[in-house]
């Protein structure tokens, strides 16, 4: 723990997944409600409007959440990584300068207009308040999303005279080919972890009893957005940014698949655990060839192992980044397996009356945030020992100034100061959830109730 | 092009200090010029549809400041670092305080939570004025163009200099008064009642004393800084705001007392911009300025992005501009007229 680059890394790792876990939330959320909102426009879709103004009030909650902690994100670069930024400021500027001016004034001018304006704007300006978020959430992943596409797989770029990084094709930079897969990954993933989240809420009022027309149509719309994302989160998006990492970091896909060694018919291994100083994965079992056909679309390809590359140039943290990957591919499996089950009870008219569906259904809405969680932490390991790819290493990006133990300071800082606003954010959930969407006859009877 | 950035950041910045300052100083002001629950919903509905976009500036500032001058960001963030924290700890406290008070129906909930929210609207002007008044007094950078400051020193504001001494100190005493202030001229603006009542006196009481602490801070600036009025004579382009300033001041006391409210809050908001284009401009081109040896000074001449991209970074930059500005006049018509505090489970 004394030296800083681990802190540094530490810190924004776990700054970076906290903040995730609800913009992961509100960007599918935001593509619900506005399916919601479109549903509620036609003639008799009130009751799609009561839906949305339920799930816009727990949007609200989750979208404060990511807004306060996300603010730390953008000064980090500045704080924690003060090299990195003079590097490439030149470049990465432009996409985080774009998500303040593009994304988030329009999220920040809308959000209260949505969350509180439904009285004070008309049925279509308060659709339009739903799309104006939608638009601005997906644009800000983008923008952020691009910029990350940077560090994993630079383009447009140039090196000037002074060393530091340059824009040289602001066009190339900006439609990065690595960005535009990895957005696709990402914003279909953000829809399958809100369509298991509003499934599950509908499975639960139905185990419960309770708010039964409104938990169908819970059920109804998470599973229909469940099963087509989950689908579409492996193929083609996943598959996509797998050939991607296949062609552009071959020392992370060796990492990924536990990979030490060279060789053509490259197995797919399910199970196993990476001994890295034994070179070897133990207890594998493994599916001979799918490797290669992955990464390369013929059975017989040659996959490079780790044995191809420098030691110094493998991903330093190989088990994790290993164990991230197959979470992430073998949650994703499963989640796709149950909205398939679901889908299937649901188009047979049989998924209400189905208790031990609706079980599985309400239990699997953590899933979906871990598989996400391990999908950037793949990412992210994977891109590893570079802060940017092939240019600059992640130990010469940090602060220069900046001491092992003020970074440790503002590390527990963080962890205490999350801690609460997890205990706070699960406490309004939960009573949300309680009240439940038979809104807004509750709060005149809670007001009573305490006068 | 790089003056041209440094414009932007001044404006982006000085569009910040304006347009947050006024949500702080309604902050600093709850728990005072608000004492019932009707009172306090009624000052959280004035500012609740404008904080987040208010806030927003300051990202977008941060990102002007990352594409135009990535040097002075790095170089800025990583030797405030401790300060920056307490910044950003504080905005996450005010911000949940702001969207989870009116959640609950408990008292002891909500008066926690107005606490929260008036303390971190205390504190974060006082962290931004003392960071102005860092980059005014200069900060100890080397030959790489890194600095590293203790949060405090002696509090002498000579080397070894730290983030708070008497002068940056006296710069965010100065910041809390006017936001605070100027957040009560707003309030007059948007509220009725006994909270526009209060706020009246408090902000005619709070601006007399920020007009006269505005020349106290000046001579200040003065000693820490010899070469930052001087310029003032050879400058005649910072005239103009520094005169904005003062008009401001004169509208603003004139009209609070004359019941033109709209026209209080406009007089505050140019006295604060007026301040802040004027310290721009008297600095110019000094982003970062060195304590020791002036050259090692971090400028808008010496430390600009690359010019190519700053075109580029232009190009985007008014498409975007008409679009914000667009937004918030819509989000102020949408909620024109005088607050209301909201019912339980319908606004803030």
């Amino acid at each position: 723990m004394s030296d800083p680059v681990v802190l540094h890394r530490l810190q924004f790792a776990f700054t970076i997944i906290y903040h995730y876990l609800f913009p992961v939330l509100t960007m599918g959320l935001a593509f619900l409600i506005v399916v919601m909102k479109t549903l509620g426009l036609r003639k008799g879709g009130e009751r799609w409007n009561d839906a949305a103004r339920f799930w816009i009030r727990i949007f609200g909650i989750n979208f404060a959440v990511g807004v306060v902690t996300g603010i730390p994100m953008e000064f980090q670069f500045g704080t924690n990584w003060a090299r990195f930024s003079r590097y490439s400021g030149n470049v990465i500027g432009h996409t985080l300068g774009m998500e303040g001016l593009f994304a988030f004034f329009l999220e920040s001018s809308f959000l209260s207009l949505l969350v509180w304006g439904e009285k004070r704007l008309s049925r279509r300006g308060h659709f339009l308040a739903a799309i104006a978020l939608f638009l601005g959430s997906w644009l800000s992943g983008y923008f952020i999303t691009a910029t990350n596409a940077f560090m994993q797989h630079p383009v447009g770029y140039a090196i000037g005279p002074d060393g530091m990084l340059r824009l040289a094709d602001f066009w190339a930079f900006l439609f990065n080919g690595w960005a535009i897969a990895q957005y696709a990954h990402n914003m279909v993933s953000t829809v399958v972890t809100a369509s298991f989240v509003v499934a599950a809420l509908g499975a639960f009022y139905l185990l419960q009893g309770r708010h039964r027309e409104q938990a169908a149509l819970f059920l109804r719309l998470g599973v229909i957005c469940g099963l087509a994302s989950s689908v579409l989160v492996a193929f083609p998006t996943g598959d996509r940014q797998a050939k991607l990492v296949a062609l552009h970091q071959p020392a992370a896909l060796a990492a990924m698949e536990g990979r030490f060694q060279s060789g053509p018919d490259a197995e797919l291994n399910i199970i196993g655990q990476p001994d890295v100083r034994g070179r070897r994965l133990d207890n594998a079992i493994a599916i001979p060839g799918a490797l290669s056909f992955l990464a390369y679309g013929h059975f017989y390809s040659d996959v490079r192992g780790l044995d191809q590359f420098p030691e110094k140039d493998w991903p330093d943290q190989i088990a994790l980044l290993y164990y991230a990957f197959h979470i992430m591919a073998g949650l994703g499996t499963i989640l796709a397996g149950i909205m398939l089950v679901a889908g299937l009870l649901a188009w047979t008219g049989r998924l209400e009356g189905n208790r031990p569906m609706l079980w599985i259904l309400m239990l699997s809405f953590p899933f979906p945030y871990i598989a996400v969680i391990a999908g950037w932490m793949t990412a992210e390991l994977g891109r590893q020992p570079w802060l940017v790819y092939g240019l600059l290493r992640t130990a010469d990006g940090t602060s220069a100034t900046v001491h092992a133990g003020t970074a440790l300071f503002t590390l527990i800082g963080f962890c205490g100061l999350y801690l609460v606003l997890g205990v706070l954010y699960l406490f309004l959930i939960a009573r949300e959830i309680d009240h439940g969407p038979a809104h807004p006859s509750h709060v005149a009877e809670e007001v009573a109730s305490h006068e | 092009m790089n003056e041209i950035w440094y414009a932007i950041a001044a404006f982006m910045l000085t569009a910040y200090v304006v347009l947050d300052g006024y949500d702080f100083g309604a902050g600093a002001l709850h728990l005072f010029v608000a004492r019932t629950d009707t009172q306090r919903r009624e000052v959280l509905a004035a500012i609740g549809p404008f904080w987040d976009g208010n806030e927003v500036w300051l990202l977008a500032a941060g990102g002007a400041l990352f594409v135009g001058f990535p040097r002075v960001l790095a170089s800025g963030l990583s030797g405030f670092y401790f300060a920056i924290f307490l910044v950003l700890w504080s905005l996450i406290l005010r911000g949940i305080s702001l969207e989870f008070r009116s959640h609950v129906h408990d008292t002891v909930w909500r008066q926690s939570w107005d606490f929260f929210f008036s303390l971190a609207s205390v504190l974060l002007p006082v962290f931004l004025g003392a960071a102005l008044g860092n980059l005014l007094r200069g900060v100890p950078l080397n030959a790489e163009g890194w600095f590293e400051l203790d949060l405090f020193t002696d509090f002498s504001a000579r080397e070894p200099v730290g983030i708070l001494d008497w002068y940056t100190v006296l710069v965010g005493v100065f910041a809390l008064v006017a936001l605070t202030a100027h957040g009560g001229t707003f309030l007059v603006w948007k509220t009725g009642g006994a909270v526009q009542a209060r706020s009246r006196t408090a902000a005619l009481r709070l601006y007399g004393v920020a007009a006269a602490l505005w020349p106290i801070v000046t001579i200040a600036t003065m000693r820490v800084n010899a070469g930052f009025l001087p310029s003032l004579s050879s400058r005649p382009l910072a005239w103009l705001p520094a005169a904005a300033a003062l008009a401001g001041l004169v509208v603003l006391f004139r009209s609070l007392r004359g019941r033109g409210d709209f026209a209080a809050f406009l007089g505050s908001c140019t006295f604060l911009a007026g301040l802040s284009i004027t310290a721009a401009v008297c600095v110019f081109p000094v982003m970062l300025r060195a304590t020791g040896d002036p050259s090692l000074s971090l400028t808008a001449r010496n430390a600009g992005g690359d010019p190519a991209g700053l075109k580029t970074a232009l190009g985007w930059f008014v498409v975007g501009l008409p679009l914000v500005v667009a937004y918030f006049v819509l989000v102020l018509r949408i909620h024109r007229g005088k607050a209301v505090a909201a019912a339980d489970g319908e606004g803030y």
